[in-house]
């Protein structure tokens, strides 16, 4: 295989500075993988995100069913993180913005949620995987479309249809000769413009994060050769310091998504004034 | 790898591929069906069991607590009607003996009385009869010592009685004169 000097990571090659190759730059070619088995034309295949995926689902499932199998009033260590991180879910987000009354219903859907993204975001930084798996636009994309179904069917089963439609075009008399106006403004942020940016901001987040990474990663190894040396040791700095950014990043991102779910449903909720 | 270049060359990075959306929405409804259907009802379960407990822990204690100060009031409540019958009883006995020791007294006295009065009794009339008899014997030796003085028998009764009357009531008087 040749060495492509902007097809291959720096680190699978002996390509370093004044070695009269190029920088090998990530882009969007570090966001595709060749499956591992199947044919990438067929649209049946499994690649690495696809495992990672599953393997997340494994650990969330395996880590939750250790935790919550056989309860105790009295927690033991594992129960009681579990605990936390699901008391932190149901008060500190479905609580917050659904009310305590409202909010019961939607409690298991958003802690599934907030805990399956968080841990597809985790692989980002998790040694051997080190791929956020949000960072491929399918998974959002999916996530925000059983999120905005859900949205839209509690918006016409609690206002109807006509009653749904006011409620997603903030229809308000009150505005007077700006409200048609408002209305298809408002009705093409709520029904278009709202799922879309749900996806793209996890998306972008983790996708703009895994970057960077990969950015200081390879510039540490391509740097290492003579003078460059003295700045590969910060570029390695840099990944280090940007691992920890990427891990507040992951957990942000998790809780801005399923705050979002939230606040959309609190609007689907809302009495129409 | 060239491959994957053209492909990322021909492909939009915000057209989302199907399989892994189908693989991202399966993974999902797993975690969902596990978390939903048992392991957050379980942990549910818990949690309303430990509110319980809790609570009726603190309703324990609380019931604990009123008892408790009910019957350190009641504890109290004895306490000082015992005090306050100590005190009576003490009163009572304090006066029980004043009265006592005033009728003790009295009776004392009264005897006392009594007795100095009996013993007056007693020595008037021992002086009397050591009066009379002192007369008698007085009368009989003076008789007697004037018979034999005077030589002449003096034997009539009354004449002797008239006579040694006369000498005592001189001597009687001779004793008034010289006290």
């Amino acid at each position: 295989m040749s060495a492509d000097p902007t097809t291959v990571l720096a680190f699978e090659t002996d390509c370093h500075i004044f070695d009269g190759c190029g920088f090998p730059a990530p882009g969007l070619h570090s966001f595709l993988f060749q499956p591992i088995f199947g044919d990438g034309d067929s649209n049946i295949y499994f690649n690495k995100t696809m495992l990672l995926a599953l393997l997340g689902t494994v650990i969330i499932v395996g880590f939750f069913w250790m935790a919550f199998r056989k309860p105790k009033v009295v927690p033991g260590k594992l129960q009681m993180v579990a605990e936390a991180g699901y008391d932190f879910v149901r008060r500190g987000i479905v609580y917050e913005t659904l009310g305590k009354k409202e909010g019961e219903k939607y409690v298991p859907f958003m802690v599934s949620l907030f805990f399956f993204v968080w841990m597809l975001n985790l692989w980002s930084i998790i040694p051997v995987a080190q791929f956020p798996v949000t960072a491929i636009f399918s998974y959002p994309v999916a996530l925000a479309a059983i999120v905005y179904v859900i949205w839209m069917s509690v918006t016409f089963k609690r206002h109807g249809f006509v009653g749904g439609l006011k409620n997603l075009s903030g229809y308000d008399k009150s505005l007077g000769a700006v409200l048609p106006l408002v209305m298809v403004i408002e009705f093409f942020s709520n029904v278009l413009v709202r799922p879309f940016t749900h996806a793209v901001r996890l998306f972008a987040n983790m996708f703009a994060g895994h970057t960077l990474l990969l950015l200081f990663t390879i510039a540490s190894w391509y740097l290492l050769n003579g003078i460059g040396i003295a700045y590969a040791g910060v570029s390695f700095v840099m990944v280090i310091v940007m691992t920890a950014f990427e891990l507040f990043i992951q957990a942000v991102q998790a809780y801005v998504f399923v705050l979002l779910a939230c606040s959309f449903l609190q609007g689907a909720l809302a009495e129409q004034h | 790898m060239n491959l994957l270049v053209l492909a990322a060359e021909t492909e939009n990075p915000l057209v989302p591929p199907i399989p892994e959306l189908v693989i991202g929405l399966i993974a999902f409804v797993i975690v969902f069906g596990f978390l939903a259907k048992k392991l957050l009802p379980n942990i549910n379960k818990v949690l309303e069991e430990r509110r319980e407990q809790i609570e009726g822990g603190i309703e324990k204690a609380e019931a604990a607590q009123t008892e408790a100060q009910s019957v350190l009031e009641q504890y109290k409540a004895q306490l000082a009607e015992a005090r306050h019958e100590a005190a009576r009883l003490r009163q009572e006995a304090l006066e029980q003996g004043t009265a006592l020791k005033e009728e003790l007294r009295a009776e004392g006295q009264r005897q006392r009385e009594e007795i100095i009065a009996a013993g007056h009794a007693q020595i008037e009339a021992d002086r009397k009869a050591a009066s009379q008899a002192l007369r008698q014997d007085v009368g009989k030796l003076a008789t007697d010592l004037a018979g034999k003085l005077v030589g002449e028998s003096l034997e009539d009764a009354a004449r002797q009685s008239r006579t040694i009357d006369r000498f005592l009531s001189e001597l009687e008087e001779k004793a008034e004169a010289a006290r």
